[in-house]
This record gives structure tokens, sequence and C-alpha cells, in this order.
């Protein structure tokens, strides 16, 4: 069970990323009026928000430091935000400023922050092999860094989740597999993709520790994650937790979701994770003029950011053409036209 | 393959997804060994439209949602095609395929080789390619000149939706592997808009359009400018402001890489003495390169001047600015004609 201050921090972390989402939801949607057109408004392309997550976020990296590395899937504010990636620079990131974490080349899949070994990529479960990469570095220079890997439970079919299973179980790696499932992957219900219900018996078959944590609750959350990270720091091999989540929005912004039942919707309202944290709270006797603090501290942060990085000057076009090398090739010709740019 | 079967045009315009899930349709209900896999390609239509309303019609046993499981859902199609049926995979995006490249191909594009001719593959893997809303490195690639380069898989890319039924019927009725690339913007999607060109009076009947033809869109004398997919639209915008620098450009749209109408682009150059090439795809190793060669290594004296108009050898960036500064539009290939036919 968190104490209260890791009760408090995890609350915190958990309406900062749900006003950010929502936020960002207006931000991203306002450009694209009165006709919705992708590539319009302050933040274009795709985006997938994570309202309803974030007990899984928070669960779980209120056991990591910045030394543990994070991947994270297409729908990665929450742990982001959990994980303590740099919230202005994240932000100008997917404003596509230049200030931002990769000065604009990343977007909203693609965030890295290696000050806390945060990383994110928009492929289906390929987040899970350099995870395992990451464990085999903390393994091989006798670190007590671990790893987590997030994916949706639409990832569990994808080769690249199951082979690291594989790799982390045979070498003991420290690593932890986080599912976050929310019962659909774009448009698709998870049975007519599997008929493993529990994604948690995945673990079964590689021989590690598999848990489910049924509701979407943080300190149920923090509890597994608490065995899990334990196990993998120290040097007892890697784990898997799969959290049951709600996708309280569309897929990404602009989806109509008429594939989903409304009552759906409705009863993940009753079911939503940040009240019932709430409660939590005040159980552990922290008073309703605390949690309205906590709320606006996260506010604040949240507009402080999007206000910051709206403010962040456009990338220079010509900065497309550095860093696809850290070290740019130096040919004849390259010499002859003054390098790569 | 059959002989053209092109009809006269008819008023009716349709959208490119509009047309080809109208070939598609077609062809299912001709065919019971026809059917579609992909992911949400059932409930939801496909993500770019590209299966909207065949659940409808034939229920999930024959349009399948699968698990985002690519190497087994490409690979269970090309099992489905040697067995003698025909599969049309959805790959969501080009850019997937790298969790599937074996499948494609060492499986799909080389069974029919390595078997000696005693296998085939009648499989049509359609898949969406092409950037231009930011949408960044991994989902806006068009990898033309990756698909285009191993033997063993016919690759089409329609830019009209008049072209893009005719060429599905043919990808279908085919006995070798296909792959279908339609470009994002093109589709005609309510959350993408696109350019006007592609939505075109469509026939109601069923007609192929041939592979190894291209077609010239535009006729012209003084340079030809070669390209295919959502830049022929890019270059007919071109073509017609050049118009005002009394430059007449000839526009033709390559429509299938694989076969190759090496044909149509020599002939327009020994017309015009000047090649623009343009293509959405990295510059190094690709369409442009092999279009240029084709043309020097058959007529090196038909060619005065060449330009190549490409995305630069970067992965594609995320914000406006830079995205923009990558990929080609139609400035670029008006600044590349007026180089060549200086
Ligand atoms: C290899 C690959 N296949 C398909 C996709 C397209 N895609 C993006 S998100 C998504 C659904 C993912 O579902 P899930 O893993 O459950 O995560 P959720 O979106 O529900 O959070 C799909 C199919 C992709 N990005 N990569």
């Amino acid at each position: 069970m968190p104490h209260s201050t890791e009760l408090e921090e995890m609350y915190g972390d958990m309406v900062t990323a749900r006003h950010y989402e929502e936020r960002l939801q207006e931000e991203y949607l306002e450009g694209k009026q009165p006709k919705f057109d992708i590539s319009a408004g302050p933040i274009p392309g795709e985006l997938h928000l994570a309202a309803g997550h974030e007990p899984a976020a928070v669960g779980v990296c209120q056991h990591l430091d910045d030394d543990d590395t994070v991947t994270a899937p297409h729908r990665p504010h929450h742990v982001a935000i959990a994980k303590g990636v740099d919230l202005k620079r994240m932000t100008a990131e997917i404003f596509g400023r230049e200030a931002g974490l990769s000065g604009g080349k990343g977007g909203h899949m693609h965030l890295f922050d290696p000050d806390v070994n945060f990383a994110c990529s928009g492929i289906i479960a390929e987040g899970c092999p350099p995870a395992v990469g990451a464990a085999m570095a903390a393994d091989k220079r006798n670190t007590d860094a671990v790893a987590v890997s997030y994916l949706g439970e639409g990832a569990l079919e994808q080769g690249g989740f199951l082979e690291s299973l594989n790799l982390a179980s045979v070498r003991d790696l420290p690593v932890v597999f986080v599912v976050e499932d929310n019962d659909w992957a774009i448009s698709m219900p998870k049975e007519r993709v599997t008929d493993v219900a529990d994604g948690s018996r995945r673990a079964d078959g590689f021989d590690m520790p598999g848990e489910r944590v049924d509701h979407n609750d943080p300190v149920a959350v923090y509890e597994a994650a608490e065995r899990a990270v334990g196990r993998a720091r120290a040097g007892n091999g890697p784990s898997l937790i799969e959290v049951q989540v709600h996708r309280r929005m569309g897929h990404f912004m602009g989806d109509a979701q008429g594939y989903r039942p409304d009552e759906e919707i409705e009863r993940l309202d009753r079911l939503d994770p940040i009240p019932r944290t709430e409660e939590r709270l005040r159980a552990e006797g922290i008073t309703d003029d605390r949690i309205e603090t906590l709320r606006e501290l996260a506010t604040d942060r949240v507009e402080e950011a999007i206000e910051w990085a709206k403010e962040q000057p456009k990338p220079a076009p010509g900065a497309a053409h550095d860093d696809v090398f850290v070290d740019s090739p130096a040919g004849p010709a390259a010499a002859e036209t003054g390098g790569d740019d | 393959m059959a002989e053209a079967t092109e009809p006269e045009q008819t008023p009716r315009e349709l959208t490119m997804s509009r047309a080809m899930v109208e070939a598609i349709a077609t062809e299912m209900r001709d065919d019971e060994e026809v059917f579609v896999m992909g992911e949400d390609v059932a409930d939801y239509g496909g993500i770019f439209d590209s299966t909207e309303g065949l659940l409808e019609e034939f229920g999930h046993d024959r349009v399948m949602d699968v698990p985002i499981s690519e190497t087994s859902f490409v690979g269970a199609g090309v099992g489905a095609a040697q067995a003698g049926m025909r599969p049309i995979v959805e790959l969501m995006f080009a850019d997937f395929f790298g969790v599937c490249m074996d499948q494609i191909y060492n499986q799909m594009a080389k069974n029919t080789y390595m078997s000696g001719g005693a296998v085939n593959v009648p499989m049509v893997l359609m898949t969406a390619v092409g950037g231009g809303y930011n949408d960044a490195a991994q989902h806006s690639q068009t990898l033309y000149g990756t698909f285009a380069h191993l033997p063993g898989m016919k690759m089409v890319v329609p830019s009209t939706a008049r072209d893009a039924k005719g060429l599905m019927h043919a990808a279908v009725r085919d006995d070798d592997p296909v792959v279908y690339m339609f470009h994002k913007r093109l589709m005609g999607i309510g959350w993408m808009p696109a350019p006007d060109g592609p939505k075109r009076a469509v026939p109601e009947e069923p007609y192929t359009v041939p592979f190894g033809e291209a077609d010239v869109k535009r006729e012209g004398s003084d340079v030809t400018v070669v390209t295919l997919g959502l830049h022929v639209h890019r270059a007919l915008d071109a073509a017609a402001s050049l118009v005002d620098d009394g430059i007449d450009a000839e526009v033709i749209d390559l429509r299938t890489l694989v076969p190759l109408d090496a044909e149509t682009v020599l002939e327009s150059v020994r017309k015009t003495g000047h090649l623009v090439v343009v293509d959405e795809d990295y510059r190094s190793f690709g369409v442009t390169g092999e279009i240029v060669a084709s043309v020097a290594e058959s007529d090196l004296d038909a060619l005065e001047a060449v330009e190549r108009v490409a995305l630069p050898d970067v992965p594609i960036p995320y914000a406006r600015p830079l995205e923009d500064e990558v990929l080609p539009d139609a400035d670029d290939i008006e600044a590349a004609v007026e180089t060549v036919v200086e």
C-alpha cells in the first residue's frame, strides 16, 4: 500500500495526465473547425489520447527512477508524465516547435527524453525489444536499473511482444511488461482477436510471473508493480502485468466510434478512475482542500506547458536535413557541397 | 492478364476509395474464392475507407478483421492464395511492412520462382502510402522503391478513381501477387481532404486497366515529367502554371511500377529531350534513379538534361515546416522543369 505522499503524487500525475489530454483534445479540434482536416491546426497528424489509462501509468512509474527505462506505444502521454518527461518540451514537440524534445521531428508518437530514459514508437509492440535491450545493458553493467515496456492488449498478438517475453525470460532480464487492456484495438474488440481474455496468462507460456489487475485502480497497480519491479531489481527476472484500463475517447481524435456501443461509454463514465482515486485519498485522511490544491497544481502545470509551447518558434525548414546521423558521413560529395546542409 | 476492356466514360463520379470498393465487391460477388482480411476492415470499413460497406454485404466470414499480427495474416494470405483462393490482404500502412517483411519478400514474392513455376500466389496486398499530413517518420512513407525492387511482385499505384477501379479488377484477377498501393491523400476520406484530380467519372460496369501501360496525362513538347500517385496531381498543377512561362510539359503517370512502361517514357523523352522524374519516395536507390537509368541505357543521346525531384534521404519529419521542406511539391517540380529546359 502506498503511503499518503505517494498517493498524492500518483493522484497528482493522474489529474495532470487527464487535464493534459482534455486540453490537447481542445487544441487539436479547435484547429480543425468547421471541417475536420487532419493536417490543419496547431497540432496536426494523428493524436491518440489516454484519458482513462492513468492508473497503469502512475501505479508502475511510482516505483521507477530516472535511470530506469520506459518504452511506450502510440498512446504515450500519461506514461511520459508519470515517468517525469519534461512536460514543456514534450508539449512543444506535440505542437511541432523547435524547443520540442526532438525539435519537431518526432511528434506525439515519437517522444524521446533520454534524461529520464523514456522513448516511444508508433509501431505496435516494437517498443518491447528495445526495453529488453535496456534491461540487457543494466544486467551486463550490474546496475540495478530496470526496464518497463508498455503496450496495449491489441499488441499481445504481435511477434515483437512474444519474442521479447521469451528473450527476457531465458536471460532473466529485469523487464516488466505492462499491458494496458482497454478492450479495443481501434475498432476491434478483444474477443475478436484472441481467445485468451486474461492477457497476463501469456506469461505462463514463458515461465514468468503474470498478474492481472482487474479494476482500473492505481493502488492495485502500485501493489502489483511493487512485486514485479522488486523482482526485476533483485535480479529475479521479468514479469508481466495486465491492467484493465478504459479508453474514454476515440482511438484517435476524429474517430467517430460508430463501432462502439453508447452504453459502454456511459458505463466508463461511472467507472472513471479519477473520482474513485479521490475516494481513496479521503479514506487516507487527505482533505478535500488538499485534493483541490493538487488539482489546481496539475491544471496550472498543464496550462503553463501549453502556453510555453505555443510561444516557441517553429523549426527552421533546413533543420529537416540534420540528425539523420550523429556523425554525418563526410565523403567526397559531402565535402564538395560543404556538408549535409 | 485479360486485354483492357475500358468502356466509354459515364458521368457518375466516385472517390478513389468508392471506386476500389466497387471493384472488390464485384470480384467478391463473382468469385466465392475472393475474400478480404486486415485490421479494422470489417466494422470500421478500413481506416482509409478501402473496405467501406463490404461487411454489410459479405459478412464477417469474407471480410475478416484479424489480430495485429501482420506476419501471420499476410503469410496466411500467401498460404490461402497458394491453396487457390484469391485473398485481398490489407496492410494498414505500408510503413508496417517491417513486422511482416519476410512473408512479403521471402514467401509471397519468391514462391513462384523457387518452385520453378509449380506454385503461384494470386493475392493482392493492398496498403496505404504517403505523407503530407504530419504523421511523421513511421506513418508517412510510400516505399515505392523498396517494394518495386524485389522481383516477383507486381506493383500498382493508382492516381485517379477510374484507374483505381480498373487496377483493382486487374489485380484480383491476376495470377501473381500484386502490391496495390493507394495514396491516403487521394482516397477522398472526409478527414483528409483530397486534391480535385482523383475524383473522376467512373464507369458502372467492371473493366480492367492493364499493367505496364503508363498514361500520358498531359501532352507537351518541351519536357517529360514522369511520376505516380499523388504527385501526378502535383505535376499537373506545375504543368498548368508552367504554361505562363511558355513551357509545355508532358506529364506521364506510370500507374504500375512492375511491370514498368519504359517505352512510353522513352518515346516522350525522344520528343522533348528533357526529363524530370518526380517521386514521393526517398531519392537514392529508387524510382527516380530507375527511370533515368532506363532512359539513359536505351537512348543516351535522346537525353539533354535530367532532374530528379524526390524526398531527400531523410526520414519524414513531423512538424509542418520540416515536412514541407522535404516533401516534393508543385513548386519543386516547376523549379526542376525550369532547370532542365534552360
Ligand atoms: C505493426 C502495426 N500494425 C498496425 C498498426 C496500426 N495501429 C495503431 S494503434 C492500433 C491498435 C492498437 O491497439 P492496442 O495495442 O490495444 O492499443 P490501444 O490503441 O487500444 O491503446 C493499430 C492496429 C501499427 N501502428 N503498427
